[in-house]
């Protein structure tokens, strides 16, 4: 009985030696990565010194390979895990390609804003004939009954403008501006804009379907106003005080309805791709494109906060608004910039 | 048992590196994720707050000639506060806020490359419908007049989807993940913990196993051990200690439970690994 018990052992015990050898050869490896991984994450690869730089993957290989021979051989289950937490956080310090600030701007200005916005030209010509077809629509409805006024518009934005206010008062409201306080006023319309243009795309997810409603009823909204103005011999007027921002207020909105139709159908119909990679493509489409539409709407919201409240010249209004939709349009459609080899 | 189910159902994926390894993953699951966003808005609400204050304070000091620019700011760091921090801190080299963070899970792209700062923004922006357009029905301040407590039931019902749209599917993903091919991960930072095979007791030369007594177990009965001995609870080591001498006829001591469960522990794990190494990997004890 005893001899088979003390060769039992002695195997044992020779299995044991070798990996507890394996262990105290490797852990100095293991620990000198884990304490370079949280160097580098706290502060910028810079502080490194050359030598570090460099033994930074060696040390990744060394972890993965200890990893894969722990896997096999050993059953410390604590040991593994260690290897595995260690192994992937090396992982995703390794391979998540970093690039600088000013690389990231710069590629982000010179190449994916207006990428992306090229590539929703179909969205974006949808989601304007949506905001079309809504003023044509919003316009007719008052025009054949003022009601709907009340009904299109709530009172609370109207500000006491509606078809029944004199067109001394509508004209008042285009050329008044109160300068005590205009750039709080331009940052809070800023973002509360990017606020709104946040949900049309985000509400893109439901199929399209809430997006393509709230273009409509923002075209609505835009043509109801307008045939009150209209219908008292105004519309130039009103035209310039819409003009100034809303060329870059209302393309952002309608590139940020394009953004949410985009994610909304490639869900809706993936075509060739799974539903999840279209989804996933979509949405890093739609993501830079927001992105620009803050962009924009930062520019709209300093020009209607600011610009509109001290410029009251109808023909600077119209200049200011069409300049502006020159160079969105120039920027995104006209102006490419060559892509110089693999990003 | 319980903890064995769990571990049968835990969320793991492949990740292979360009290095050939699996890394498996392990998707953190839904409680997880919540405590962190929860976290996550605590930390925000404070900000909020603690800039309020501040903006009054400079509004008081400084009287009405600094209340503009003071407003602007004021605005603006809300804005970024509600719109920024996630996107910000994930977009950084842990992937994770720091809600996140203190539960140690972190974003991952879903293909296994780095995560690109689209993939954060787009992951982020559709916190819109899931968060704050529930919120906003809940708090009833849509906007306009024309809904009434039907049409708020069904928005309400209609945005709980997206806000609970983690729990419909098996990769545990946001909408937010899903646009941009993200997932949350657990990443946890741990520490190398002794070998318990190295462990040397003063007690331990009492006791000897017989190559049947050490064919008992399995691989899984040994991981148990070793989170039992780790654990190092007096009455769950009696407990396990009694069981085992009852399987495999061996009587320890109640004071002996530890030691003795040491010693089994170590030749157990020499005993599999060696068969392991002759290519033999027996899962559990029913396995032959």
């Amino acid at each position: 009985m005893t001899a088979p018990v003390r060769g039992n052992a002695m195997r044992g015990d020779a299995v044991r030696q070798s990996l507890a050898s394996f262990r105290r050869e490797r852990e100095a490896d293991w620990k000198a990565f884990e304490a370079l991984l949280a160097r580098v994450e706290k502060r910028a690869p810079r502080t490194l010194s050359e030598e570090e730089l460099l033994s930074l993957p060696l040390l990744y290989r060394s972890a993965l390979s200890s990893l894969s021979v722990a896997r096999a051989t050993s059953l410390d289950n604590a040991l593994v895990g260690y290897l595995e937490a260690l192994s992937l956080r090396g992982y995703f310090y390794l391979y998540g390609a970093r690039r600088g600030l000013r690389q990231r701007l710069a590629d982000f200005f010179l190449h994916d804003w207006p990428e992306a916005i090229r590539d929703l030209w179909r969205e974006t010509l949808a989601s304007v004939a949506l905001m079309v077809i809504g003023i044509g629509a919003g316009a007719w409805l008052v025009a054949s009954d003022k009601s709907w006024f009340g009904a299109i518009i709530p009172p609370g934005l109207a500000g006491g403008r509606g078809p029944d206010t004199s067109a001394e008062l509508l004209r008042g409201m285009l050329y008044d501006g109160d300068n005590g306080f205009l750039s709080g006023f331009a940052a809070y319309l800023f973002t509360h804009n990017v606020q709104v243009a946040i949900l049309a795309f985000a509400l893109g997810f439901a199929f399209a379907v809430p997006t393509v409603l709230l273009m409509l009823f923002n075209g609505c909204m835009i043509g109801a106003l307008f045939q009150v103005y209209w219908s008292k011999g105004l519309g130039m007027e009103l035209g310039g005080w819409l003009a100034i921002h809303g060329t870059s207020e209302l393309f952002a909105i309608a590139l940020a309805g394009a953004a949410g139709m985009r994610i909304g159908t490639s869900i809706a119909f993936p075509g060739e791709l799974t539903r999840m990679a279209a989804a996933a493509r979509a949405g890093r489409i739609a993501a830079n494109a927001m992105v620009g539409v803050s962009v924009m709407l930062l520019f709209a919201g300093l020009l209607e906060g600011i610009g509109r409240q001290t410029i009251t010249s109808d023909v600077t209004r119209y200049g200011i608004g069409g300049g502006m939709l020159v160079l969105w349009i120039g920027y995104f459609y006209l102006f490419r910039a060559v892509r110089h080899g693999d990003r | 048992m319980a903890i064995v189910k769990r571990a049968a159902f835990a969320a793991i994926r492949p990740l292979i590196t360009p290095e050939g390894v699996d890394l498996r993953i392990r998707l953190a699951d839904a409680g997880t994720r919540a405590s962190a966003f929860l976290l996550d808005i605590v930390f925000i609400a404070v900000a909020a707050i603690v800039i309020t204050i501040v903006a009054l304070f400079g509004v008081g000091g400084l009287g009405s000639e600094g209340f503009q620019p003071l407003f602007v700011v004021w605005i603006i760091l809300i804005f970024f506060l509600r719109n920024a921090y996630f996107i910000v801190f994930e977009a950084g080299r842990r992937a994770a806020t720091p809600g996140k963070r203190i539960v140690g899970i972190r974003v991952a792209s879903r293909s296994g490359d780095g995560l690109s700062i689209d993939q954060v923004i787009a992951r982020n922006l559709m916190r819109e419908i899931e968060v704050f357009l529930p919120l906003s029905i809940i708090v009833g301040r849509s906007g306009t007049d024309l809904a009434d407590t039907l049409t708020t039931v069904f928005g309400l019902v209609w945005t709980l989807l997206f806000a609970l749209f983690p729990l419909f599917n098996r990769d545990r993903m946001r909408i937010g993940d899903l646009l941009a091919g993200t997932w949350v991960v657990e990443a946890p930072k741990r520490a190398l913990l002794e070998d318990l095979s190295a462990r040397q007791d003063p007690a331990a030369g009492a006791f000897r196993f017989s190559h049947a007594q050490l064919d008992a177990y399995g691989i899984a009965e040994l991981h148990k051990l070793e989170e039992v001995l780790r654990r190092d609870d007096y009455f769950a080591l009696r407990t396990v200690a009694e069981t085992i001498g009852r399987k495999i006829g061996a009587a320890p001591q109640a004071h002996d439970a530890r030691p003795f469960l040491t010693v089994y522990y170590g030749e157990l794990r020499a005993h599999l690994e060696r068969k392991l190494l002759l290519g033999n990997r027996r899962a559990d004890k029913h396995a032959r």
